[in-house]
């Protein structure tokens, strides 16, 4: 099977104008006729829901949460960019394309990157006409500040909490659509499968979470916008309910899964404090512009610090080593989070870690409140301060933060074409769901833009053309696919009840994410992952042997819900590991320490991997079928990235 | 990490569901490190209780970062528990005390009935919303983001109300359970922008229709709520709200009940 992307002809300014011309339209009055279903309400879901709507279509809307306001794009803290050039610094479409590229480390679409920084401008313009509270300068008008892997101020920015402002812009579109009866909203509703007919995507099975009721919901096109998948690492910056499941299951309906060894680990979250621990927390990439990062200079003082007899401050001047400004005079700390992620652990490998676990390195904030002011520091990052001394019962104002790496996005997911397409026909991906348009490392506060722009400016135009192409003739759940999938999901549900072991679901978790932690995190080897493989699968066998899962269908029932997300975490763990041992070259946040520079960075193999890796399901316990799909650059040069 | 960890009492609310009555059962929950959350605390008891086949205490939680509002927990008396500003996912076991006795139980509301256990149904909060709560445009806006200065104060304080999570902590640190400091919030976000200016009259009217039909209580200006709060939405909202819900029935009333076109 080929794997068309679809990228339109011409010059790659022009694709997308191009394009939109050329995509088929639905006509207003035909609109109504058409069913779409979209599971998850975050960035990507909420915008898609509320922009077809408007258009005109009938919207099923899904969420696992008590409401579409929790979806975890809530937690993205540190902003959006946009090529708005409002600083006067010389921004523009093509840097924040070429940047992106770039930081992606030459493993994302040319045409689907352009596009991106394309459309990045209309997303400022929308979310301050629905009243998202965006931070303002004296005269009125937008700020922005600096965000890693580039040189220019064109982050939009609510304080530590730009994720939750344009969240809850894209949560009032949405209840506007609610209101007007377009868009019919289903929460604490769980998506279980894709019903595919005919080989088209034509509906979904879903749990009520409050009843147990296994349903059937039938439309013309489904749309995943159910996240990424860093909770397979157990400990993430993830909510807790975070999941891969709608992924993992279309996937075993035929949706092919990209790039997902493609990781990435935050350099700037809170150490872990202790076994207890049940998630991580993200300290915003935005502390970056005032806070230096920094470790002892040598083992000796680290020890000192980590028994408690010396304080970071009274570390002296001389004494430190203010590592990514050393070895990256040109981007300082702002280099992007790979780099930065990936001389933190250098770092406490060199013995020179800090913290009680030795796990740590310093983000100071000391030069940065002797040059503005506390309340300078406090107005920017007040929140992000606060929530530190919350868990860490340390205050930063007078010690540095302590930091170290954590696993925060998946650049992988379901392979999408141009058009966001899975390839089930009428099957969509958008958002962190899909692995699109960041290649193999993605930039801070790009997350945001790419959920927005693929949920507000992309979908409303690609679907139309599918729909367009099927017609609007009613699909509805009496095809015998419906009766047939909902039955596998009842089957599978049964199973993981069945299950009464000694274990509960949540050991598992945390066991697989040692192992994914450990052989498939910062740094990869051979052996490590042809270990993990075979871990993962004794995981699996004794999962479904000595689990333990307790209560029955027809209620809440929470041990249930994790039971079945963990069951497909350890499936995609395995299937990550598969992707890191077959790309045997670093790229991003995919490091194979064989594959390095004299320096220590990733060393790209761009004859052999300037690819897409897209898994083919091929049954239970079957290895998955690798199909490539070749990256053309035209109009980048690719380079060895240098930060210096 | 080991070192002064806590033995305590845990007195939980248990409820099938809201049909059932429910009742306080207590657990132990045992050798507690200072340095958990709230939330780790019970995943703690949850996890012993699993392996005894029995089934787990059910609370909502989800980002436990303090932002998704999907936490509740009243814990000896307050919404998210002794601190302030905090909310339960972001409190940590040192601030309880080795062999304290920690009584949980759910938001209590007639608004906000009680799904299982410590988890109640806050879908009113969403219905309020959809009444009124947004800036009528829909995708496809062309003025440039920049075309309307907005002074900073009025930006920054638009912000501190947009800030709400709506978790619920104001309703049921609420004698009346009133739902006013949740919903001035957004009338008070949207009211100080300019963009929110055209329907800033109908808003403050469907908004306020809408909670009164979910039962919720009226304002006594006690301020349990902003106490309580764990973002610092501030009182002043409500006389705000009131302002404009009073302007609004006297000068601008307009019908509230007539068809909403969403579409183009």
């Amino acid at each position: 099977m080929s794997l068309d992307a679809k990228i339109p002809q011409g010059p790659l300014a022009e694709k997308w104008s191009k394009h939109k011309f050329n995509l088929k339209l639905v006509n207003p009055a035909n609109k109504r006729k058409y069913d779409v279903i979209i599971v998850g309400t975050g960035l990507a879901g909420a915008s898609a829901a509320a922009s077809l709507a408007e258009l005109g279509y009938n919207v099923k809307s899904f969420c696992f949460q008590d409401s579409p306001r929790r979806a975890h794009s809530i937690a993205a803290q540190g902003g959006i960019n946009a090529a708005k050039n409002y600083q006067n610094d010389g921004d523009s479409v093509y840097r924040l394309f070429y940047d992106t590229i770039k930081g992606g480390d030459y493993r994302a679409r040319e045409g689907n990157v352009y596009r991106l920084a394309e459309v990045s401008v209309n997303i400022i313009d929308q979310c301050v006409a629905q009243g998202v509270p965006f931070a303002r300068e004296y005269g009125g008008l937008l700020d922005n500040r600096s965000f890693g892997g580039s040189q220019v101020s064109r982050t939009f920015y609510a304080r530590g909490q730009t994720g939750q402002q344009l969240l809850l812009g894209a949560y009032s579109a949405l209840n506007r659509q609610i209101h007007a009866g377009k868009v019919k909203m289903y929460t604490r509703t769980e998506m279980l499968d894709v019903v595919v007919v005919d080989g088209h995507a034509k509906g979904i099975v879903t749990r009520n979470m409050l009843t147990g009721a296994i349903e059937t919901h039938a439309g013309h096109a489904v749309l995943l916008c159910t996240g990424g998948y860093s909770n397979v690492f157990y400990l993430s910056t993830n909510a807790i309910g975070s999941n891969v499941t709608a992924a993992w299951r279309a996937h075993k309906r035929g949706a092919f899964f990209g790039n997902p060894c493609y990781t990435q680990i935050h350099p700037t979250c809170i150490p872990v404090s202790g076994d207890h621990q049940s998630k991580l927390t993200l300290m915003s990439e935005s502390l970056r512009n005032d806070g230096r990062v920094w470790a002892p200079k040598t083992a000796a003082i680290a020890e000192q610090l980590r028994k408690g007899t010396l304080k970071a401050d009274q570390v002296k001047e001389d004494d430190r080593d203010y590592f990514l400004e050393r070895k990256y005079p040109a981007f300082g700390n702002l280099v992007p989070r790979d780099v930065a992620s990936r001389n933190a652990k250098e770092m406490v490998e060199d013995g020179r870690g800090v913290g009680t676990s030795g796990f740590a390195v310093f983000l100071d904030f000391a030069d940065a409140i002797k040059r503005l002011g506390e309340d300078t520091v406090k107005a920017k990052y007040g929140n992000l301060f606060d929530m530190y001394i919350q868990i860490t019962d340390e205050n930063p104002y007078k010690q540095p933060m302590r930091i170290y790496p954590a696993v925060h996005y998946t650049m992988g997911g379901l392979w999408v074409d141009y058009n966001l397409s899975t390839n089930v026909p009428g099957l969509y991906a958008l958002g962190e769901c899909n692995f699109s348009d960041h290649g193999a490392n993605r930039l801070g506060a790009s997350a945001l833009m790419q959920g927005l722009s693929d949920g507000y400016f992309v979908i409303p135009y690609t679907l139309g053309d599918y729909l367009a192409t099927i017609g609007p003739k009613k699909v509805d759940t009496s095809h015998p696919a419906f009766e047939q999938t909902k039955k596998d999901v009842i089957e599978h549900v049964n199973k993981l009840l069945a299950l009464n072991g000694t274990k509960t679901a949540e050991a598992y978790h945390r066991d697989l994410g040692h192992i994914m932690w450990e052989y498939c995190g910062m740094a990869r080897t051979e052996e490590g992952l042809k270990k993990a493989k075979g871990l993962i699968q004794a995981l699996k066998a004794d999962f479904w042997k000595n689990a333990k899962v307790v209560g029955e269908n027809e209620e809440v029932n929470a041990s249930l819900e994790r039971a079945g997300r963990v069951a497909d975490f350890i499936e995609l763990g395995e299937l990550m590991v598969d992707d890191a041992l077959m790309r045997r070259e670093s790229c991003g946040g995919h490091f194979r320490v064989e594959s390095q520079t004299e320096g220590g960075e990733a060393k790209r193999d761009d004859e052999n991997f300037a690819f897409v890796a897209a898994w083919e399901f091929k049954g239970e316990n079957q290895p998955e079928e690798l199909h490539k799909e070749q990256l053309v650059f035209e109009s980048v040069h690719l380079t060895q990235r240098n930060y210096a | 990490m080991s070192n002064g960890n806590m033995n305590l009492t845990l007195k939980v609310w248990r409820q099938k569901n809201a049909q059932t009555a429910g009742k306080f059962v207590t657990y132990k929950a045992e050798s507690i490190s200072p340095d958990m959350s709230f939330l780790e605390m019970l995943d703690v008891v949850n996890e012993s209780l699993t392996l005894k086949g029995d089934e787990p205490i059910h609370f909502d939680h989800d980002c436990r970062e303090g932002i998704c509002g999907m936490c509740s927990l009243y814990i000896n008396g307050h919404p998210h528990g002794p601190k302030r500003a905090v909310t339960t996912c972001q409190l940590h076991m040192r601030s309880f005390k080795d062999g304290e006795t920690i009584t949980i139980e759910p938001w209590r509301a007639t608004a906000f009935p009680i799904v299982k256990d410590l988890a109640v149904d806050r879908s009113a909060f969403d219905r309020i919303q959809q009444a009124g709560g947004y800036v009528s445009v829909n995708t496809g806006v062309s003025t440039d983001g920049n075309a309307i200065p907005i002074p900073k104060v009025i930006a920054d304080e638009a912000f501190n109300s947009a800030t709400c999570i709506g978790c619920g902590a104001c309703v049921a640190a609420c004698k009346n359970a009133s739902a006013m400091l949740f919903v001035s919030a957004k009338i008070t976000q949207l009211g100080l922008l300019p963009q929110g200016q055209p329907e800033r009259y109908r808003r403050v009217q469907t908004m306020v229709a809408q909670m009164d039909e979910e039962g919720f209580g009226s304002c006594t200006n006690t301020g349990a709520c902003e106490a309580e709060c764990p973002k610092e939405i501030k009182l002043t909202n409500i006389a705000r709200m009131n302002n404009d819900f009073f302007s609004a029935k006297l000068f601008r009333e307009e019908s509230i009940h007539e068809e909403q076109h969403g579409g183009a």
